[in-house]
Parts: structure tokens; C-alpha cells; sequence
């Protein structure tokens, strides 16, 4: 649901002493004040969040289905619904597809295409770099549903425009290299993020440290290896583990190709919908889910032990 | 020399092939709600404004972005005051529990995502009676926002200074003349970030109202949009092209008032 | 008006950090007190805990003859300047100076018209419009005085007022403030780090060390007779000689020289007592050759260092492989590498067993 922004710094809470010299309560609010300013927000995340987390654990272990008996009346199956999946190469099939859609859009895509961007203008000023970055920002910030439908629209056997454009006749890429489109499609999408971090990063790169390589006379891959890069290590770390989670839990790819043709891209956030929602198999759905939360966590806790260890 | 200007025509090279990458497929938004009878394939516009016409006729365009809107500013009022009273506590007083409650909350926000969660979420809303409830779904999207909200909004409140409430205290006022007085005004800007954040999120999110409301009236443009381009039949083109123009300006507008004023802070940015 | 009266003052924070060790002070009504230590000492989390912005963990808190060790820092009838004078950004001076009133419920009206009657008696009639980030450091630090004058209260606290001001600026301060308490008359207790501060402006100061107080008195007290070799090392702009003595009957063995025993110790030293001499700089009367021709009772030795310290010098002699250092006023300074003698003024020189002052 909500995606985060990188947090900037949890080190800096949890590294400050036990004994500081100011007060551990400037307002005077106390604590039961304190809790009860902080109650609503915990009892809607409780509820609308972590509730569903928990639940979703034990619906995998059940038998509910969307209509029939099973809806009124579910059992507690075990680990059916997970030794299923296991034995069922549509879930081995979203799985790998997931595998290519993360590795070939996020990883190769958006990190590569988004240093780049940021390497190429590091030291430009004025309107060409406004411009790049401004149309790459405004492929993020528009509603998925309207890039979407751009994209259904670009990629159109019948008369869309990259047809047009390379003289392909009437193509169709979204039948024929289903995976590769929605490839492609997020990796324009999301571009902007790395962009923007490797920007930062390359803006707080010593420029003293460039100076020097350059006056030793490094070549400008020589400055990218020996001075930029270790500067900006951790920031390439974070970024390749916040994109991959974002990227591994988009659900717009069902957008353009619902996860056809034949579920030729039906990534496991499509296949969870198609089984659950759609063909009402909400145990074996919910069975899928536990899979990407475990997925999700293993990211996630790497993530913030990467915080961590950053001071 | 030679290198120099090789190095040149490289950069302009790659720069015009990334311009198109990412212009191309825009360029029908740009063009096709201008065009009289537009297809797929992008034309020069001929400027004509009778396209919008299709959208007034449509019976559910205008109020799906009406719905947009009310989803968007519920969730991000909400969001706004509950993290904002829950970040100051945390900022301020050292609950017990605080520092592995952050981190919980850092970590859930990260996992718990629309995909993740959509089963039980779906039957969550059917349990509570929340389908087809507008409420219901504000109420479930703050719930996914919030965690990183009170997050971002409690490293605002830390780099601001203690000494300004301490100084009211000493001058006599309660700790809530405090709050009103001086952290409100003082944290403004967070708050305000937040707010942007929150709208911008909503505003783009299709699979939670896809989810959850099934009522054609209730449906946010996301819905809409989705539901114009995919129902059988001849998609309509002056209406899809018009309607993604019009969901679209907002966000673009937003971000602009938003890098303009703050210029665009790179962390608690706007993200889908 | 009131006195501030600590007693048995104790502040231990959670995991065993003593800030405060039973601390016993009488600031007299109207007086201007200073608290000086170097960082660390406790003497913030003193003028917090008399704020109640800290709460003690024993003793009590007496303002006037309220007991108001447990009473919020709102009902203690104090007003504080901090360190960044906590100027609220987001109103103009007009309303950051009638704030305190704005608590106490006044018309607004009536608050408008007194802050702007106490901003004029600080010459800030013209800036009333202006925010806090509009003014000069000067400009603010008046801005926080005014809005703690308007609130009238029995007794001021500064943190380090004049830490965040420009070199030039502080010394004017310095003086400004001085006068102000003086016409204000209003009991006013300031921390500071800086001994100069403390000596310039303060009738009473007391110097802390570790969560103690060393020493409480006048800064003309605390310069001239420290009561520890703590206090001698930290007041004074040129550190107090403190060398290590020997008694040998009426006179001392420093350094190898034989020097005559202070006025103060006079008859309490026992012969063949090991102790710590001192003097300072200033009450070290430089010569490059004896008074009456003998080198009875001053420090012989080489000069290795002269420094200008404007109107006059420090001069660093070698005195047996000790370092001893005398002021000489300008036009008499001597070259480096000259003889030179150093004579301590005897009714200025101190002697310490143990680290205490040995007097009477």
C-alpha cells in the first residue's frame, strides 16, 4: 500500500545516550498524555495493518474460498495450500517471471538508466538538464492507471506509435513480448528515484577528492571507480533493495497486461489477485501472500540493518 | 581535440535517445485530447477543445474525480493528524518500548504492502461491512500510510529545537497551548509534506479502491480510467484521452507548487 | 522579588549520572549570581532543576518562601532566557514579547501596549514588526530580555546569555546586562563557562566541579584567595602558578629558590610539610635583576617566552626546569633568553595542603 521514502535516519534515534542533559520531555506532556496522543495512529495501523499481516498467516493455512461451502464454513488445511503452490508450476512460473521483472526492470533498468542519468548531467546547469529530469520525474509522479494506458496505447498492434515509428505494421508487442513490455514500462516508470538518489549522492561527492584524481590524471571511468564509487556504495545498496521491494510488490503491471497472454506475465502480485480474488481460492491466495511477506521481510530487515550500520 | 569533440557528440547522442524514451510515450497524452477524432497513433493536434465535451456526457468521469478527491484529502487529513499527534509524543517523551516501536513500524510499512495484504484486506472490508464504503477505505489507506508518515514526521520534529517549549513552559502554558502555539506553527512545512505525500498517494492508488469498491459511483478517476480503456468494445478515445489529461494535471500541478516552495526535498518526497 | 534557596539540591539521571550532589546556595534577594564551571560541571542542569524543567531527585527548591520543589516550571514564578533565546520564528516581536502575558489570559490589547512599553526601555520600538530571523544576534538576545521582563516575575534565569554573540558584541552585552539587573533589581541567576563573564558581571558566583560547588563568593574573593587549587586553575585569564613547595622553616623551597611563606599561611605550615604554592601571574612582580641586589626570596631563571597580551606581557620563565610565569606592563618587557626574576607579592601568595587553601 503505502510505499516508504527512505528513511533518513533511524542511527540517529537509537544511538543517543540514555543520560543526555535536556530533559527527556521539553512540553511537560508526560507519558500518559504522550500515549494517548500516539493511540489513535497505532490502533488504525493495528487494525488496517498489521491485523491483516497477522491474518493473512492464517488464512494460508485454510481452505477459504470466495463462494461454496468452503466460504461459510473453512477448515484448517495445514500446510496444503504452501505444499500446493510448491507443486504448481503456474506459482513456479509467476515466480521466476517475477524474477526477471525485478532483475531486468528495477535492477538492470531503473538503477542503471537512473546513474546514468544522474552521471551524464552531474555538473550541467541550466534548461537541457531541467528538461531531462523533469520529463523522467513526470513519468513518476502520473497516476498508474493513466501510464498505463499510454503505454496499451504506445505499444497498440493497431496503429500504436512505436509501430509507426519503426515501421513495424501492425506488431504486437504486448501478445507477443509480453514480458519484455512491462519490462520496459518500469523501467521508464521508475527511473526517477534512482535518479534523484544517485543525483544527491554524486552532489555530495568531496569535489576536492575528483580534483585530485583528476590532477593525478584518472580517466573519467578511473574517477568513477576509485572516487565516486566508494562514496556512494551505501547509497547504491539502499537503492537496489528499496526499488527491488517496490518493484517486486507492483501490482501495475496487471494494468497493461492483466498477466496474459496466458499468463505469460502474470508476476506474483497479478497471480496472487487472478487466484484469490478472481478464481476465490482465498486460501491458497492468502498462501501465496505469506510467501511474498516472508520475501518482503528478508528485504526489508537487510534494509534496515543497512541503516543501522551506516554510523 | 578530437576526443573532446567525439566525448560531445556522445553526450548529445545519448541525451536525444533518453529524451525520446521518456517523451515518446507522453506524447499521446499530449496530443490526442486536442485531435479531433484521435486513434492511437500520435498526431499533430489540430486544437480543438470539443474532446472535453466527451467527459460532461460521461456519467461517471466528473464525479470519479470528485470521489479521487475526497479519498486523497480524507486520507491525507487523517494521515496528517494522527501521525503528526503520534510523532510529537514520540519525538518528545521516551515511552517505554519507543525505539523497538519505531523500528516495528519502519519494518511493517515496508513489508506490509497492497499485495501482500490484499487477501485479508478484502476480507477484512467484507467482515466489517466496509465494501463499497468510502470511509471504510480512508480509514484502511491511512492505515498503510501512517507508519512511514509518524516516521518522516518524527526526524522533522527531532531536528527541531527543544528550547521553544521548554520556553513556553517556563512562561506558564499547558501542554497543549504549547502544541497549538508553537510546535504546530514550527512544524508547519512537515506537516505540510506529509499532507502532499499522502495526497499524491491516494490519488494514484488503484488497487485498493479497485478492491474494495465495486460501486461504479463511488469509484476514484484510477478506477475510471482503468475500467474506459479495458471494457469490451471500441475504447473511447476522445474521452480516455481528455479523462488521463484531467486526472493527470493535479499531480503535475502539486508537484510543482511543491518543488517550488520546499524545493523538492529528496527524502519524504512525493512517491507513488 | 525573592532570594532562591537550594537545599540538599540532588539530581541523579537514569542510569546513575550524578549532575547535582546535595547542593546547599542562598542567592540573596535582588542579587545578580553567576554559575560558572567548565562543561559538564552541572551548572545548566542546576539552573533547570531551579526552572523545574528537571526535576530534583532530592532536596528542595525555595523561591522567596515558597518550597516549590514539585510545583511545574509554569507556577514558579521564574522567567528564562535560553542559550538560543528560543524565540518563537513564527511571530514578530510584538507577540513573542507579550507571549508570557498572552498565557496569563491579558487583553490582547493591554499585552500589545505593555511589550511594547518594555521594548522600548530596550530601544526596540523600531523592530516590533519584525521576526526573530530578521534581527541580529544583539537585536534578539534584547528581544528574549524584553519578553522576560514583561513577565514580571520574582527571578530571572539566563543560559549563558551572551555565548551566542560575536566577541565585540558580548563585551557590550556584558555591560548592558550588568546594568539592567542593577535598575531591574530583580533576583537574576546566569551560567556561563566563561570566567571573565562571571568575574565582570556577577555579585556573588559560585564554581562548580562535577555536580559540587567549590567555591561561593565574590568575584574579587574567588580571584584573589581560591579556595582550591580547581578554582585557582580556572579563574584568572592567565592560568595561577601552582608549583609544588617544600616548607623549610619561615620560607618555602620552590623550584629551588627560597621564597618567604604567604601572609596567609603564616604560622599554620609545619616544617618539612610538602605543599602547593601559588601565585598568579599578576601578583608576580617581574625584575631582570634582584631588588636590593640579592635574589633572596624571588624565583630565578631564564626567559623562554614572551607573549603580548596588549597592555601588558606574560612572561614565561625556566626556573630549574619549572615553569613560572609573571605580567610585566609594557615597555619593560624583557628578550628571550634574558636572567630574569620573578618576586610573588607575599600578602597575594597562597599556599595549598591537599588541594585546599590553607587559611585562617
Amino acid at each position: 500500500m503505502a510505499q516508504a521514502t527512505s528513511p533518513p535516519d533511524l542511527t540517529r534515534e537509537t544511538a543517543e545516550p540514555t543520560a543526555r542533559r535536556y530533559s527527556v520531555d521539553a512540553a511537560g506532556l508526560g507519558r500518559w498524555r504522550a500515549g494517548a496522543f500516539a493511540a489513535p495512529a497505532l490502533l488504525l495501523i493495528t487494525v488496517f495493518l498489521v491485523f491483516p499481516a497477522l491474518w493473512v498467516l492464517y488464512l494460508g493455512l485454510t481452505d477459504y474460498r470466495l463462494t461454496g461451502t468452503a466460504a461459510a464454513d473453512p477448515k484448517v488445511v495445514g500446510l496444503d495450500n504452501f505444499l500446493s503452490a510448491l507443486g504448481e508450476p503456474t506459482f513456479w512460473n509467476s515466480t521466476w517471471l517475477t524474477v526477471q521483472f525485478v532483475l531486468g526492470s528495477a535492477v538492470i533498468g531503473q538503477v542503471g538508466l537512473g546513474f546514468a542519468i544522474a552521471w551524464l548531467l552531474r555538473d550541467k546547469r541550466g534548461p537541457l538538464k531541467r528538461i531531462v529530469e523533469g520529463l523522467v520525474i513526470l513519468a513518476w509522479i502520473l497516476p498508474s492507471a493513466v501510464v498505463s494506458f499510454l503505454w496499451v496505447a504506445l505499444l497498440d498492434a493497431d496503429g500504436g506509435t512505436l509501430n509507426a515509428l519503426l515501421g513495424t505494421g501492425d506488431y504486437a508487442w504486448l501478445l507477443d513480448h509480453p514480458m519484455l513490455s512491462i519490462i520496459v514500462f518500469n523501467t521508464w516508470r521508475g527511473t526517477a528515484f534512482s535518479m534523484m538518489l544517485y543525483g544527491a549522492a554524486l552532489g555530495n561527492v568531496p569535489p576536492s577528492h575528483l580534483e585530485s584524481a583528476r590532477l593525478a590524471g584518472a580517466s573519467g571511468w578511473q574517477q568513477l571507480r576509485d572516487v565516486v564509487f566508494p562514496h556512494i556504495k551505501g547509497h547504491i545498496l539502499t537503492n537496489l533493495l528499496l526499488i527491488s521491494l517496490w518493484t517486486f510488490n507492483d501490482f501495475t503491471p496487471f494494468m497493461i497486461t492483466a498477466g496474459g497472454p496466458d499468463g505469460k506475465s502474470e508476476v506474483l502480485a497479478v497471480h496472487v489477485y487472478k487466484v484469490a480474488l478472481q478464481s476465490g481460492q482465498l486460501g491458497y491466495g492468502a498462501a501465496v501472500s505469506t510467501v511474498i511477506l516472508l520475501i518482503n521481510l528478508v528485504v526489508a530487515v537487510f534494509y534496515l540493518r543497512l541503516l543501522r550500520s551506516k554510523k | 581535440m578530437t576526443r573532446f569533440v567525439l566525448g560531445r557528440i556522445g553526450f548529445y547522442t545519448l541525451i536525444a535517445v533518453l529524451l525520446a524514451f521518456f517523451t515518446i510515450p507522453l506524447l499521446w497524452l499530449a496530443s490526442a485530447p486536442l485531435t479531433s477524432d484521435p486513434t492511437y497513433e500520435v498526431r499533430v493536434p489540430d486544437f480543438t477543445f470539443d474532446n472535453f465535451q466527451a467527459i460532461l456526457e460521461h456519467p461517471y468521469a466528473l464525479p470519479s474525480l470528485y470521489n479521487s478527491l475526497l479519498l486523497s484529502v480524507g486520507t491525507a487529513l487523517l494521515v496528517v493528524a494522527l501521525s503528526a499527534l503520534a510523532a510529537y509524543a514520540l519525538s518528545r517523551v521516551r515511552l517505554p518500548g519507543r525505539d523497538a516501536l519505531l523500528y516495528a513500524l519502519l519494518l511493517l510499512s515496508s513489508i506490509i504492502t497492497g499485495t501482500a495484504a490484499m487477501v485479508p484486506l478484502f476480507q477484512l472490508a467484507v467482515e466489517l461491512g466496509l465494501i463499497d464504503s468510502q470511509l471504510g477505505l480512508i480509514l484502511i489507506l491511512s492505515g498503510g500510510l501512517l507508519p512511514a508518515a509518524i516516521f518522516m514526521l518524527k526526524d522533522f520534529m527531532d531536528s527541531t529545537p527543544k528550547s521553544y517549549e521548554e520556553s513556553a513552559r517556563v512562561f506558564g502554558a499547558s501542554p497543549l497551548q504549547i502544541v497549538a502555539h508553537v510546535v504546530v506553527p514550527l512544524v508547519r512545512p512537515g506537516l505540510a509534506t506529509i499532507a502532499v505525500w499522502a495526497v499524491a498517494n491516494v490519488w494514484g492508488n488503484f488497487l485498493m479502491p479497485y478492491l474494495l469498491l465495486s460501486d461504479v459511483e463511488k469509484q476514484p478517476a484510477a478506477v475510471i480510467m482503468y475500467t474506459l480503456y479495458t471494457e469490451g468494445g471500441q475504447a473511447n478515445l476522445r474521452l480516455l484521452s481528455t479523462f488521463g489529461l484531467l486526472y493527470s494535471v493535479p499531480v503535475v500541478l502539486m508537484y510543482l507548487f511543491v518543488s517550488k516552495k520546499y524545493g523538492f526535498r529528496f527524502h519524504g518526497g512525493i512517491k507513488r | 522579588m525573592a532570594a532562591i534557596e537550594l537545599r540538599r539540591l540532588t539530581k541523579v539521571y537514569p542510569g546513575g549520572v550524578k549532575a547535582l550532589d546535595a547542593l546547599d546556595l542562598v542567592i540573596p534577594d535582588g542579587e545578580f549570581f553567576a554559575l560558572l564551571g567548565p562543561s559538564g560541571c552541572g551548572k545548566t542542569t542546576l539552573l533547570r532543576t531551579i526552572a523545574g524543567l528537571e526535576t530534583a531527585t532530592g532536596g528542595a527548591v525555595v523561591i522567596g518562601d515558597r518550597d516549590v520543589t514539585s510545583v511545574q516550571p509554569g507556577g514558579r514564578d521564574i522567567a528564562m532566557v535560553f542559550q538560543d533565546y528560543a524565540l518563537f520564528p513564527h511571530m514578530d516581536v510584538t507577540d513573542n514579547v507579550a507571549y508570557p502575558l498572552r498565557i496569563k489570559k491579558v487583553a490582547k490589547a493591554e499585552r500589545h501596549r505593555r511589550a511594547g512599553e518594555v521594548a522600548a526601555r530596550l530601544g526596540l520600538e523600531r523592530l516590533m514588526d519584525r521576526r526573530p530571523g530578521q534581527l541580529s544576534g544583539g537585536q534578539q538576545q534584547r528581544v528574549a530580555l524584553a519578553r522576560v521582563m514583561a513577565t514580571q516575575a520574582q527571578a530571572f534565569l539566563f543560559d549563558e546569555p551572551l555565548s551566542n554573540l560575536d566577541a565585540r558584541l558580548r563585551l557590550e552585552a556584558r555591560t548592558f546586562l550588568k546594568k539592567l539587573q542593577r535598575e531591574l533589581g530583580v533576583t537574576t541567576v546566569f551560567v556561563t563557562h566563561d570566567q571573565a563573564e562571571a568575574l565582570a558581571m556577577a555579585d556573588r558566583m559560585a564554581v562548580m566541579e562535577a555536580g559540587v560547588i567549590r567555591q561561593i563568593g565574590t568575584p574579587a574573593e574567588v580571584f584573589q584567595r581560591p579556595a582550591n587549587t580547581f578554582v585557582a586553575g580556572f579563574i584568572g585569564s592567565t592560568p595561577m602558578n601552582l608549583l609544588d613547595a617544600v616548607v623549610r622553616g619561615d620560607t618555602l623551597e620552590v623550584a629551588g629558590c627560597a621564597v618567604p611563606v604567604p601572609d596567609a599561611a603564616a604560622g599554620l605550615l609545619a616544617d618539612g610539610e610538602k605543599v602547593v604554592y601559588g601565585v598568579r601571574p599578576e601578583y608576580n612582580a617581574y625584575a631582570p635583576k634582584p631588588a636590593d641586589g640579592s635574589s633572596e626570596g624571588a624565583l630565578a631563571g631564564k626567559v623562554v617566552i614572551v607573549e603580548n597580551l596588549g597592555a601588558s606581557h606574560l612572561v614565561t620563565l625556566d626556573v630549574n626546569d619549572v615553569t613560572v610565569q609573571a605580567v610585566v606592563p609594557e615597555g619593560s618587557e624583557p628578550a628571550v633568553g634574558d636572567e630574569g626574576f620573578a618576586a610573588p607579592r607575599r600578602d597575594r601568595a597562597l599556599v595549598y595542603r591537599d588541594g585546599e587553601l590553607v587559611t585562617r
